[in-house]
Parts: structure tokens; sequence; C-alpha cells
């Protein structure tokens, strides 16, 4: 609405009327009674001009009438911030865990441990053998002696052993397979199962799958929750325009008896959504930039404890800006479901 | 101008605030509008700015008949009507000038042509000075006219008044008929719906009487029949 200039008595009149003057303008000062209703006493060029001008004007006054009313909008504005910042939060949470995960990954490998019985030059005969057939890159021998030496010097249990009057450790070959596909490694493992002298094969990466199975749970929580925020936002934006309609009234009553045209109307309320919007995603970037630099500390000393070369990784550049237009074209959703719905009702009447 | 064919207004209540209401109003006439409230004179402005659609009979504005207009085409009628309004209808959020302005930045004028004409339209209505100031300074009088410097600042082929004098007092009323005159002058049509009835004996304009939705008087002010 405010098409022109809001400020109360203040005057910039001079500024319009330094607007250049087109030649061919005059014909509209001719009495327009030739003009049917579908024809307006303005040549299209004006009207375009015009147009234009009402849309850089829309977007003034919505940004004029945010500043006005700071304190509510500022509200508003954290409502949909921190609906936003959420969702935002917890996928960049988790696009790290994904990182992180996708380097361990490289780490699976199969334990197979061979029947006791088994000869150290069979079981390096067989390491031998298996090296470079199907989906296996390499493989590593670990003795039954090389495996009571590492177990005593890692375990702490080392007298225990001593005890022992046998080595009670199997002989153990370690088969990195080429590819972390679950499918592949389950074959290779029945493959290795069924070798002579495998007693036991343990695919180590069983709890990396369970943590990926745990990150799609994550992703699935989080698409939900974005939808169910990105929902709410348009509510929280259906009912600020609702009551940006209703404080307006008078205006729009003589805006339509005037012949104002329902686009006309509703254009000051759609730049006013999307305002809201575009604020709210912005200060979203804010907050979710704000809490990844105050967790940024401890995340990276938990990350180095589990020796990951990673370092947590902030928001992508372009969701610096997707996602205050994403919150925009929600307020402007929600704006347009407000006018839709509401500016019917106000019709002049006398 | 306007052109009522046996119009008829059923409200969805039932209650018939028009009936098989005709007359015409040539361009360049100034006609008077009167009945009791409740008699149809709201429903007869109504029926001409297309905030009702009559159920029986045909409305037509400058040849066009309005039965034929969808929603879209409204704005479009309103832009040709120049609407003064008892309570005038001014937004107090913005400058006079931004007031009179609202009409010609609806039909999208060249913002030059916008301080001209705003600017003519004040210096009609003898409010040039006031441009800068908010409506609410004014007093009724001047709002009122401010309020008709927006209805015409288009130069609308048509102008109507809804009791534009209600508040006023005979002198005030007077330099607002004075106006309304001169633009009839001009080749505008002026409908002035009002139950003033002291204004009305004041002028011999033509006269439309409205009792209970029945058209029962159309002639000037003794009774005369008009050749309309």
């Amino acid at each position: 609405m405010a098409p022109n200039n809001t400020n109360k008595g203040k005057s910039n009149r001079g500024a319009r009327s330094a607007t250049p003057v087109k030649p061919g303008r005059q014909k509209t000062e001719r009495p327009r009674r030739v003009a049917g209703a579908h024809s307006a006493q303005t040549s299209l060029r004006d009207r375009f001009i015009s147009w234009r001008q009402h849309h850089r004007d829309s977007l003034r006054d919505a940004l004029q009438r945010l500043n006005a009313a700071r304190a509510s909008s500022a509200m508003t504005i954290l409502v949909i911030a921190i609906a936003l910042a959420l969702p935002a939060g917890l996928a960049v949470l988790l696009d790290n865990a994904r990182a992180i995960t996708r380097g361990w990954d490289g780490n699976a490998h199969l334990s197979v441990f061979l029947d006791m019985d088994i000869s150290e030059a069979r079981q390096r005969a067989l390491a031998e053998e298996w090296q470079g057939t199907e989906n296996i890159t390499r493989t590593e021998v670990i003795t039954r002696a090389q495996a009571l030496a590492e177990f005593k010097a890692l375990s702490g249990f080392g007298d225990v052993l001593e005890a022992l009057p046998d080595n009670p450790l199997p002989p153990l070959i370690v088969v990195f397979p080429d590819s972390t596909d679950p499918v592949t490694l389950r074959a290779l493992e029945n493959r290795l199962g069924d070798a002579d002298g495998v007693d036991l094969v343990q695919l180590d990466v069983e709890w990396v799958r369970r943590l990926h199975a745990l990150i799609e749970l994550g992703e699935r929580l989080i698409s939900a929750l974005t939808l169910a925020l990105a929902a709410a936002v348009v509510l929280v934006m259906v009912n600020t325009i609702r009551l940006a309609i209703e404080s307006r009234r008078e205006e729009i009553v003589v805006v339509k008896i005037v012949g104002g045209t329902d686009g006309f109307v509703r254009r000051p309320f759609l730049y006013t959504g999307f305002c809201f919007g575009f604020a709210g995603g912005l200060t979203a970037v804010i907050l979710v930039q704000v809490a990844l630099w105050w967790l940024g500390g401890p995340i990276d000393e938990l990350l180095m404890l589990y020796s990951s070369e990673q370092s947590l990784t902030s928001m992508a550049a372009s969701s610096l800006i997707i996602l205050p237009l994403f919150s925009g074209v929600l307020g402007l959703l929600g704006a347009w479901l407000a006018v839709g719905r509401h500016l019917g009702d106000i019709e002049p009447n006398f | 101008m306007i052109q009522f064919d046996r119009v008829s207004k059923r409200y969805p209540n039932g209650k018939d605030a028009l009936s098989k209401v005709g007359f015409t109003l040539p361009a360049g006439q100034l006609t008077f509008l009167t009945g009791h409230s409740g008699a149809g004179k709201s429903t007869l402005l109504k029926l001409i700015m297309m905030i009702e659609r009559p159920t029986q009979g045909q409305v037509l504005i400058d040849n066009q008949n309005l039965n034929g207009f969808s929603n879209r085409h409204i704005p479009l009628l309103r832009r040709k009507i120049g609407m003064v309004h008892q309570n005038h209808q001014l937004l107090f959020d913005r400058s006079v000038f931004d007031n009179v302005a609202l009409p010609l930045i609806i039909a999208g004028y060249a913002r030059a042509d916008i301080g001209k004409r705003v600017r003519a339209a004040l210096d009609k209505v003898g409010l040039l000075d006031k441009e800068k100031l908010n409506p609410i300074m004014l007093s009724g009088g001047e709002q009122q006219r401010v309020g008709i410097a927006r209805a015409v600042v288009n130069k609308p082929p048509l102008l109507l008044a809804d009791e534009p004098t209600g508040n006023l007092d005979p002198a005030l009323s007077e330099e607002i008929m004075d106006l309304f005159k001169d633009f009839a002058r001009v080749g505008v049509a002026v409908l002035i719906a009002t139950h003033d009835l002291s204004l009305i004996a004041r002028y011999n304009h033509r006269l439309l009487t409205l009792r209970e939705g029945r058209l029962i008087h159309d002639g000037d002010e003794s009774g005369e029949a008009h050749g309309a």
C-alpha cells in the first residue's frame, strides 16, 4: 500500500517531479470518454514504469514498516530464525558426521581367524593366495606369536597370558576389501568363511554400517523436522500478515474504491512476507554459524581423540544464500495464503 | 453516462433494496438522489461502484453493461468513477498530497505527471498550501475537500457523492456544492446522494427520490418531470 511516501508530512515532492517527462504523455490529459473500462487512461509504457515503481515502493514500504515496529518484527524474525536454524544446524552436524565416517570406511576390513592347527607357512600361503583375488586389495598376516605380543602390549593382561600353558590366540589374516558396499562385503565374508582352514570371519565394518543406518535415520528425522518447521514458518507468516491486513483495513478499502487491482492491494503484503522470511533465514544462518563456532572447539577435540583428520566444517557457502531465499519463499507463501484468505473479506461499504 | 434499466436488487436476506429502478444520467448534469435511510440510496451507489450486482435489470456506465463485467474489470470501472464519502475515507498515515495522489499511482500515471495533477486538483479545492499536512490536522470541511480532490484528480467522467455535506454547516456545504456544479459544468455527471432537504431546496437540480426501493420521483425540485 502506502504507494508513495509514508513519511508523515515529510516532503520529498521535489524528487518526484524530477523524473524526466517523456513527450507523448499529454494525450492522457484529454477527457477519456473514448476509453472503455478495459483500457486505462495511461500509456502502456507509463503503466509499466509505474508498475515497476510500485514494486520498488512496496518493498521499501515493507522494510519501513518492519523497521517502524522493530520489537514485534524482531520477534517474528527470531521465531522464523529459530525454527529454521534447528534443522539447518542439525543438517550441518549430520553432514560432518557423514564426512567423518566416509574417512572411516577406508579402514573397513575383515578379520579371518584360521583354525588353530594351521601352520605359519600355510597361513602365509593362504594370505598370498587371497591377495589380488576378487574384491581384495591386500592381506596382512598376523601370526599367533605376533597376536600374542600385540595383545600383551595393548590389553594389559600380559601376566595372565604368561600363566597359560599355550598361546590361545588363533592365526589371523586381515583382509582389506576394495569396497565398502555391504553386499560385496557380505559376499566376501561368505567366500572366505567357506575357505579351507578358516574358522571365523569377522566383519569389522559392522558398527560403521550401524552408524550409517543411524545417519540415514537422522537424515529422515531432519527432513521431517524441516517440513514441520517450514510449515510452522508459513503459519507464523499467515498470522502476521493477517494482522497486518487487519491493521490496514481502511487503506485497503480506500485503494479498492479508487480502483486498485487485487494485485496492487496484495503486493505490499507479499513483499512484507518475503522480507520477514528472508530476514528470518538470514538470522538463522547467523545462529547456525555462531552455534558451530561455539561447538567447534570441543568437537575438534573430540574428533582428534578419534584420531580423525577431519575438523568441523561449517555451512556450505551456497546454503548461506539458499537458506534465506528458501525462507523468503516460505514467507511469501504464508503471505499469499493470508492475502488470499483475508483480502476478499475487505470490501468497500457505505 | 449512467443508465439504470429496470434494476432490482434483492439481498440474500430477502430484502428488496431496489425494485425496477430506471433512469438515465447524461454527462454534465448534476443530480440529487434522495430518500429516507433504507430507501435504497446506498444500494444504488453500490451497484454503480460494482460493490453489489443487480439481481435483475442492467446498469450501464459509459454505455457499457456492467453485467458483462467480471470481477477483474471492477478496478478499471472504479477508475472512471470519483467517489466522495460522508466520512471522507482519508488515510491519516500520509500527507494530503499522498492521499490525493493515490488514484493516480494506482492508475499508473508517470511520477512527474502525478505531481502536476495532484496540485491542480488541490488548487481546484483551494488546498494547495496544505499538501504537506496530514489530513488529521485539517477541519471537517477541508477534509471533505481533500476527499473531493482525490475523487476528481484523475478526471473521472462520473462523480458520486454520498452525503457529502452531512457534517458540514450551510456555508461549507455551499462551497462543496459550488465545486460539484463546476465539475458538472465541464462535463462530469455528478450524482449526489443526500437526505439534506434544505440543500436540495437551495438548488434547482434534477432530483431522484427513492422510497422503499422504488423511484417515486424523477424531476426537478418543484416536481416538474425531467426530460431525461
